[in-house]
């Protein structure tokens, strides 16, 4: 039982502390952005490939399902390593800032990179199926009131399709949340990779001189508390939305 | 970029491809081994969500919520690391399979659940009207007709698996890409970035894609064959009236 006591006054070490909860911020932020953006970057992907079919223009349609697919079919793992040697990083990110060192902060960037990309391949097939879900007679009733199509897809398409797919998009928080740990194969910065760097040093913290079993449980189990926590009230929030969705009165499909 | 074009990086990939061929032998061994372990698992979880015993329920509802909200790395290392440490050490290619069997497992058993639960409860009740029981019920009346429901997200879960098996990289793996990595930074073999990323991906892609294809068309056909049947019902209704 002494090693579970002495795992645990690992967790009473302040710095450690914060060290961690400097690891959840980074994996908040680094999520919230990947989502953001990938929503941003999704959704003209989505909308190329569902409605550039004219002449020209299908080109663009076939490189965004080239781009859809290829970033799907592939794991993000390969994406980060990619990104690593060959995305450019602008000089604002290559010095020492957020307390992450100069390196850090230029791998924080290209990681992330990866990150967004592949987020936007699989919003932007969120985005598409709810851009399907919008009725036929949007379009035709848009025209009808003078409206271009480029007003038709900012003003009545869009928003709707949005609205159809918020839970699924905050259902891809959580994944993006968990995804951000693969973050922990190439820099320690966020929750996952800052866990496993105490981990490998626990020797020097608690005071047994080695690490133990209990130290891998007590970590990683904190570690897995805070996801869990995180994940589980994004997942209640989508489920409660959801369900209002479901009583919420329909309108009256006419056939 | 010039290494995309230079001709040695991709001699050098040719030359290494047996590295490429055992991480990729890696990857679908470790994949199938779990794709099997998942499936298991699912099958069972899902059936005890839906069995409308409370207790195993609430099993099933726990595992699913504690392994689908923490990410498979966390749980790879954990395992990994939990065993290293008490001397009970099953090898990179065990721990993973494990653990990604037992991740996965909790999506299938999702996936399961709602299979089952998308049909109508009439039918159970007739099914047990007629005298069957559990396993007859389930065998022959359920999961007929859950199984069309079911199948196309479980290909889509066996995409997600196979490109998860890239988080035995955090381990040590052999897998596609950890032994892609090890070649691009590699002593002797480092450098050829472009062709040997190129390589990895093309190897994943061309076993992913025609997978989600799969599951997409399958999806879209189910879907379209739904709304002509409710289209039907429909019609013959207002005839009626």
């Amino acid at each position: 039982m002494s090693n579970l006591e002495a795992s645990l006054s690992i967790l009473k070490n302040e710095a450690i502390w914060l060290f961690l909860l400097r690891g959840v911020l980074f994996t908040l932020i680094i999520s919230v952005i990947a989502v953001v953006c990938g929503v941003i970057f999704g959704s003209v992907l989505a909308l190329v490939r569902n409605y550039c079919s004219k002449g020209w223009t299908v080109v663009f349609r076939y490189l965004a399902a080239i781009y859809i697919e290829v970033f799907r079919n592939t794991p993000l793992l390969l994406w980060i390593f990619i990104c690593l040697v060959f995305c450019p990083c602008p000089s604002i990110f290559s010095q020492k800032m957020f307390t992450l060192t100069s390196v850090e902060t230029k791998l924080l960037f290209k990681a992330s990179v990866a990150l967004i990309l592949f987020t936007s391949s699989v919003t932007a097939e969120i985005i598409r199926g709810g851009l399907n879900a919008v009725a036929e007679g949007q379009f035709e009733a848009g025209h009808s009131q003078g409206f271009h199509t480029v007003q038709i897809m900012i003003y009545i398409v869009l928003p709707q399709a949005y609205r159809n797919v918020v839970p699924t998009l905050l259902s891809q928080i959580i994944t993006t949340v968990k995804d951000s740990s693969y973050l922990a194969n190439v820099a320690v910065i966020e929750l996952m990779a800052r866990t496993k760097q105490i981990l490998s040093s626990a020797n020097m913290y608690n005071g047994t001189g080695k690490i133990n079993v209990t130290d891998v449980f007590v970590l990683f189990g904190c570690a897995a508390l805070i996801y869990f926590i995180i994940n589980f009230t994004l997942s209640c929030v989508v489920r409660s939305l959801q369900k209002k969705r479901k009583t919420a009165p329909k309108p009256v499909a006419l056939e | 970029m010039a290494g995309l074009l230079s001709k040695d990086a991709w001699i050098k990939v040719w030359t290494y491809r047996n590295t490429f061929e055992m991480g990729f032998l890696n990857t679908l061994l470790t994949a199938a081994a779990a794709v099997l372990l998942s499936m298991v698992l699912g099958i069972v979880l899902g059936l005890m969500a839906t069995s409308g015993k409370i207790i195993l329920r609430g099993i099933s509802r726990v595992y699913v919520e504690v392994i689908q909200n923490t990410p498979l790395l966390l749980q790879i290392c954990f395992l990994y690391y939990a065993l290293a440490f008490s001397g009970k050490s099953i090898g990179i290619i065990p721990t993973g399979i494990l653990s990604i069997g037992i991740y996965h497992g909790a999506y299938m058993a999702e996936v399961i659940r709602a299979g089952i639960e998308a049909i109508p409860k009439g039918q159970f009740e007739a099914a047990s009207s007629q005298g069957f029981g559990y396993i007859g019920r389930m065998y022959y009346i359920i999961l007929p007709q859950s199984i069309k429901i079911i199948l196309p997200p479980m290909v889509n879960q066996v995409v997600n698996l196979i490109k998860n098996t890239s988080c035995l990289y955090i381990i040590g793996g052999a897998d596609l890409i950890s032994q892609t990595y090890n070649f691009v930074t590699g002593a002797s073999t480092g450098g050829a970035y472009a062709p040997a990323y190129i390589v990895s991906g093309l190897l994943f892609f061309v076993i992913c894609f025609p997978l989600s294809k799969l599951a997409s068309v399958w999806e879209l056909n189910l879907k379209r064959r739904d709304r002509r049947v409710q289209k039907n019902n429909g019609e013959g209704r207002m005839m009626e009236v």
